[in-house]
Formats: C-alpha cells, sequence, structure tokens
C-alpha cells in the first residue's frame, strides 16, 4: 500500500507540474520518474509515447498507466493513473465558477506567455535527450528525419505512423539484420 | 442517473479518441449537441483554460464539463469515465508486452518507433512553438519572447548552477517574468 500511495504521489506531482497538455509532461516525467525514482528509462518513455499516440485516450494518462503498471502491476497502473488527474479533478472544480474570468486576468495571461517560452525549451531538450536514445544509427535516423516531416506537413494521423515505423523496423531488424542491438 | 450518464459519454470519448487530450474536442462538440450540458461557447473558454491550468487538456476538459453538469461528483464521475478505457486498453498492451518482451519482433518494432515517436513529439512541439511566438504571423513577432527562450536554452543546458534545477523552477522563473515585463501585452 505504501509503494501505492506513493505512486499517487508521484504522479500527483507530475499532474500538478504540467502546463498545457501531454507534451509538456514529459520533460517532467524525465526528471521525476526516470531521474529521480528510476521507474522507467528514456527508451520506454519514448515506447509508452508512441503506444499512447496511437491508443485510445489522453497521452499523459496512458503513460502514467504503463509506468504504473510496469513497477507495481495492474494496482500501481490504477494508482498512477489516477495521481495524475487528481491535481485536475482539484484546481478545475475549485476554479469552475470563476474559471473563465480567470483567464482572462492580465497577470495570468502574462504569467502563462511565460510559461508557454519556458515549455517549448524544455519540451527542446526533452526531445533532444530522447532523440540520443532512440536515433542509435542511420536507420534510425532516417526514420526520424522522415517521420518528423511527414508530422509536420501532412495532417496524417499518429496511426499511419506508428504502424509504418513499427513495420520498418521488423523489416530492417528482422529481415534484413540491421541496426545495433536494441534492449 | 446523471452521473452514470455522464460516465458513459465520457467513457465513450475516452474509447474513441486516438492521439491525446485535443483528439477529445470533437467528441465534446457532440456531446455538447446531442445532451445540451454546456454549450460551444463554453467549451471554447474551457479549452483556453486548460492551456492556463496545470493538468493534460482532455481530463481538464472532462473535469470541467463534468463540473457544469453535476458538481465534484459529475467532475470525478466524468473525468472516471474519460480515462476508464485508456487504463484497461494500456493494461492489456502493456501484459502483452511484457509477455512477448523477448521477441524479435516486438524488439524490431520498438527499434523503428522509438525515432517516430521522437519524431512526432518534435512536431507537436513545433506546433506549440508556433503558436507561442506567432500567433499572430512573423510580423508581430515580440522579440521578448524569443530572448527569454534563448535565455531558458542557455540556462537549462550550458550554466552550471543552473543546469539541474527542476524544470518546475524554470517555469515559476518564466511565469514571474511573463508577470513582470507584461509578455502578454
Amino acid at each position: 500500500m505504501k509503494e501505492l500511495l506513493e505512486m499517487f504521489a508521484a504522479f500527483a506531482k507530475v499532474g500538478v507540474m504540467t502546463f498545457g497538455g501531454g507534451y509538456a509532461m514529459l520533460p517532467i516525467l524525465q526528471r521525476e520518474i526516470v531521474e529521480n525514482k528510476g521507474w522507467a528509462t528514456e527508451e520506454e518513455l519514448a515506447d509508452y509515447f508512441a503506444i499512447g499516440q496511437c491508443t485510445p485516450g489522453v497521452i499523459a494518462v496512458n503513460t502514467a498507466t504503463f509506468i504504473g503498471r510496469k513497477k507495481s502491476g495492474v494496482a500501481g497502473g490504477v494508482f498512477a493513473t489516477l495521481g495524475v488527474v487528481f491535481p485536475s479533478i482539484v484546481i478545475i472544480s475549485l476554479l469552475a465558477g470563476v474559471i473563465t474570468q480567470f483567464a482572462e486576468l492580465a497577470w495570468v495571461k502574462n504569467a502563462f506567455a511565460g510559461i508557454r517560452v519556458c515549455v517549448c525549451v524544455l519540451i527542446a531538450n526533452a526531445v533532444w535527450k530522447l532523440g540520443k536514445k532512440s536515433v542509435v544509427d542511420k536507420w534510425t535516423a532516417g526514420i526520424f528525419a522522415v517521420i518528423a516531416l511527414c508530422a509536420i506537413l501532412t495532417d496524417l494521423s499518429p496511426v499511419v505512423f506508428v504502424l509504418a515505423a513499427g513495420v520498418c523496423g521488423v523489416v530492417l531488424r528482422v529481415a534484413l539484420g540491421k541496426g545495433g542491438a536494441a534492449k | 442517473m446523471i452521473y452514470l450518464r455522464l460516465f458513459w459519454e465520457f467513457f465513450q470519448t475516452g474509447l474513441f479518441a486516438v492521439g491525446g487530450g485535443m483528439a477529445t474536442l470533437p467528441f465534446l462538440y457532440d456531446i455538447s449537441d446531442r445532451t445540451g450540458w454546456f454549450t460551444h461557447a463554453q467549451l471554447a473558454d474551457m479549452v483556453a483554460v486548460s492551456e492556463s491550468t496545470p493538468g493534460p487538456i482532455g481530463v481538464n476538459m472532462a473535469t470541467y464539463v463534468g463540473f457544469l453538469t453535476g458538481g465534484v461528483g459529475g467532475a470525478v464521475t466524468a473525468t472516471l469515465g474519460l480515462i476508464t478505457p485508456s487504463i484497461l486498453v494500456i493494461l492489456i498492451i502493456s501484459a502483452f508486452l511484457q509477455r512477448f518482451r523477448d521477441s524479435k519482433y516486438v524488439n524490431g518494432a520498438f527499434y523503428g518507433l522509438r525515432p517516430a515517436s521522437t519524431a512526432m513529439i518534435l512536431a507537436a512541439g513545433v506546433l506549440v512553438v508556433k503558436a507561442t511566438f506567432l500567433p499572430n504571423g512573423l510580423a508581430a513577432l515580440d522579440w521578448r519572447l524569443l530572448v527569454l527562450a534563448a535565455a531558458l536554452l542557455v540556462l537549462t543546458n550550458a550554466v552550471k548552477a543552473t543546469k539541474k534545477l527542476h524544470p518546475i523552477v524554470f517555469i515559476a522563473a518564466s511565469a514571474a517574468v511573463g508577470v513582470v515585463l507584461r509578455l502578454a501585452e
């Protein structure tokens, strides 16, 4: 039970520090869950985000369920997920009556103009960190470049990218024997 | 009874919205049309508000809509409805992955998936950068935002004394800079 409560608390902390949706959670997860707790690796985070993009639901929730499940079984998955949504429920319920006025306050707008810049920088750093672990040779560099271009320039669904990249991975590794040893 | 309906509506949203928080939007518009629990205008307000409160956007929206409809109990019910399908699907996938962890096919798939995942996060980041720095096009670019970004890049990567600081420190500092310099104006 103590472990589950620790799981809940750790993910509640991640939830409260995430400003701007699922991707903004990545740098916080890297710090709290990978570096501080050691509950997942950078590679696993990349895996979870990939799966989270093409399975139903909110990516932050999917990632929390994955990490909790891996660390402490099914109950861990449930507690991690409840932890990550807990701050939202409290904050939004408290603010609900005044929430649209809250967003119009000058100081709130100014603060978030600053926060958004910071989130951009943190996501850039997070992508760089993730890239060092996921782009490991010329093949993965190729996959990265093609998917990045397609994702920026087209409106194709993430499901297409994930399926294509997964098939490419299998073909390269299994059929052609390319690429270094993954874990 | 309203709680059951809330749970069911958001359960469906959680089950069919693939690709993260913003993917829940079309489903929420649909719920609005069918139930009248909230208006399109409230939904649009909420998108703005979600960006100004912590937490995943999809979860914030479910909580807000649930609160409007059924108070705190509604907020909890709608959020639980939204996340239940995710939990179930991920638990199944996670069990599958654990079982086939040593499969060369699964390993091969992840070998290709990891760079793709990183690329998709980069692409999402590009959208965030565009919305942050160029909300009104290139002509209206505010150079103060670029200075702040450059300072943050240096502090988080190059300065020994600050680069190990917790990300929330930089978020808080940026909020303070935003207020002091009136960055939204």
